[in-house]
């Protein structure tokens, strides 16, 4: 791979949480080793409890590894969440206390940009998410997916470079799912900024992504880098190909061992 | 536009002081016992007259604010303090749950002795009796701010008091209004109820002073504002309550 289009570089990063009272240290994570091109789309399955989540803390630098090192572009990240990454998170992040609009604006304010500067990028975001005509509402007046949409728009605001997302829609029904993903491939596109996403659905991954990283039962590592090969213009009618089939089938056959594994670890 | 179950509040309250009129004035019950409540609406108009009663009234709100102010800063300072260490909170918490066992009152000789005999000794029994609502509220509500929140403040890179003032105590508001809401009431009881027993002046002894020269429409008048006032800023700080939560539905 060229260097110069590796964006993340993880090597032998590895994450084990000390022992709490009587109980033994948890190797929950690695040694793993990646690199992250620029621009893809890159999904992160894997068995429960093996891992993912700690695996996108690590990279957002709200975490630091036990052993290993993680660059993002050229730069190591070490228990800061470095510019030019923006994070969304599974659980409903918006804030209740402010409109729509002001928790777009939210970060953009406390770095001190000013009100003209702040409407140039939060209007076209907000429309980009579909919740322009809900600028001046509350998050409680907003369905799920249109929280997680926001939550989204509040980190586009931000221009990442690298966008981190920890299973944003792991609490919608299946169909708003797939719209939402539809969604996130044309904010993609708009912003050429590159996702690593976390994610349970093999379907979620398998229509996103670039590539898709299978990780074991914990402590996680990947045990497979499947290239998907789709188009960069793609959206949610791939579901019927043969092949998105066939990348389905085959993250399956690697994970269902490693599920079983897991489930049998408790 | 006033709502349905607000009319019949209305109704309710105003069925209730006519029935008390009539039963007063027919003489169903005792003029010893109970008065109209025209009579004791002319009571309290008397009282609010009076410079005397309006003094009584000032110190008494003068102490309750004070308290109140001071059970809040407390409150609020311990309670961030603890959520901070929570060490400390679990070896405090079984004090903090069994606080209201112990009798405020208990303590008049020494806050006597540590502050003279002055308003503060009352101040400080409304202060106990409310601190210890509003750290328990400020706990409750820092330890309620939702995981993401305080994640995608991290993401955000604030500085600590931009966490704490545009995080912390937006997100933890409701509980924290509560609390403040819990220092109000509890001030006014302690304060109150200290002079009562323990004062020569405020509405509390002024009650009293009437309670023992069997001057029912003072007694009565002065009970009336006092309702007035406490169910007064108690409706404001519901009606405050509700827009918040209305906005936020219901966190």
């Amino acid at each position: 791979m060229n260097t110069s289009s590796v964006q993340l570089c993880l090597r032998g990063v590895t994450r084990v949480f000390p022992a709490v009272e009587q109980q033994k240290p948890l190797h929950a994570l690695g040694p793993l080793d990646l690199d992250l091109r620029r621009g893809e789309f890159f999904s992160v399955v894997g068995p429960s409890g093996c891992g993912k989540s700690t695996l996108l803390d690590l990279v957002a630098g709200l975490a630091r590894p036990t052993a290993g090192t993680i660059t993002f572009e050229g730069r190591p990240v070490a228990g800061e969440v470095p510019d030019g990454i923006g994070v969304v998170f599974q659980e409903d992040a918006s804030f209740p206390w402010l409109s729509v609009y002001d928790n777009a604006a939210f970060a953009l304010r406390r770095a001190g940009m000013a009100e003209k500067d702040i409407r140039e990028r939060v209007d076209p975001t907000l429309a980009a998410v579909g919740l322009q005509s809900f600028a001046g509402a509350y998050p409680a007046q907003l369905s799920g997916g249109m929280r997680q949409r926001l939550c989204i728009a509040r980190t586009l605001v931000t221009r990442p470079r690298l966008l981190l997302l920890d299973e944003p829609f792991g609490a919608l029904d299946q169909q708003t799912r797939l719209l939402m993903g539809d969604e996130l491939l044309d904010l993609w596109r708009l912003t050429d900024a590159t996702v690593f996403l976390i994610t349970h659905s093999l379907d979620e991954a398998a229509l996103l992504s670039d590539r898709i990283g299978v990780m074991s039962a914990r402590p996680g590592v990947f045990i497979d880098l499947v290239d998907t090969a789709w188009p960069r213009e793609r959206d949610s009618r791939i579901v019927s190909d043969p092949a998105f089939g066939r990348v389905t089938g085959r993250l399956w056959e690697m994970l269902r061992g490693q599920s079983l594994k897991a489930l049998a670890g408790g | 536009m006033m709502t349905r179950p607000g009319k019949l509040r209305w109704a309710l309250i105003i069925a209730a002081l006519a029935l008390l009129e009539g039963a007063c004035r027919l003489g169903f019950v005792s003029r010893q016992t109970i008065i109209a409540p025209t009579a004791m609406a002319a009571g309290a108009w008397q009282a609010l007259g009076s410079a005397e009663m309006r003094g009584h009234i000032l110190i008494t709100l003068a102490s309750v604010a004070q308290s109140i102010g001071l059970a809040i800063v407390v409150g609020f300072a311990v309670g961030a303090a603890l959520y901070r260490l929570p060490r400390l909170r679990r070896t405090l918490d079984p004090f903090l749950a069994s606080y209201y066992a112990v009798p405020a009152f208990v303590f008049y000789p020494v806050f006597i002795v540590l502050f003279g005999l002055n308003r503060w000794p009352l101040v400080a029994i409304g202060f106990v009796f409310a601190v210890t609502a509003v750290i328990i509220n400020t706990l409750d509500g820092l330890s309620r701010v939702p995981r993401g929140v305080r994640r995608t403040a991290a993401v955000m890179k604030l500085t600590p008091l931009q966490h704490i003032f545009f995080i912390m105590l937006p997100a933890a508001a409701p509980w924290l209004f509560t609390g403040a809401k819990f220092a109000v009431v509890y001030s006014f009881i302690g304060v109150i109820a200290g002079e009562f027993v323990l004062s020569g002046a405020g509405l509390g002894h002024a009650i009293a002073f009437a309670y023992n020269s069997f001057d029912n429409e003072t007694m009565y008048g002065l009970m009336l504002l006092l309702f007035l006032i406490v169910g007064g800023i108690n409706m404001q700080l519901w009606i405050w309550e509700q827009r918040l939560y209305a906005r936020r539905g219901g966190y």
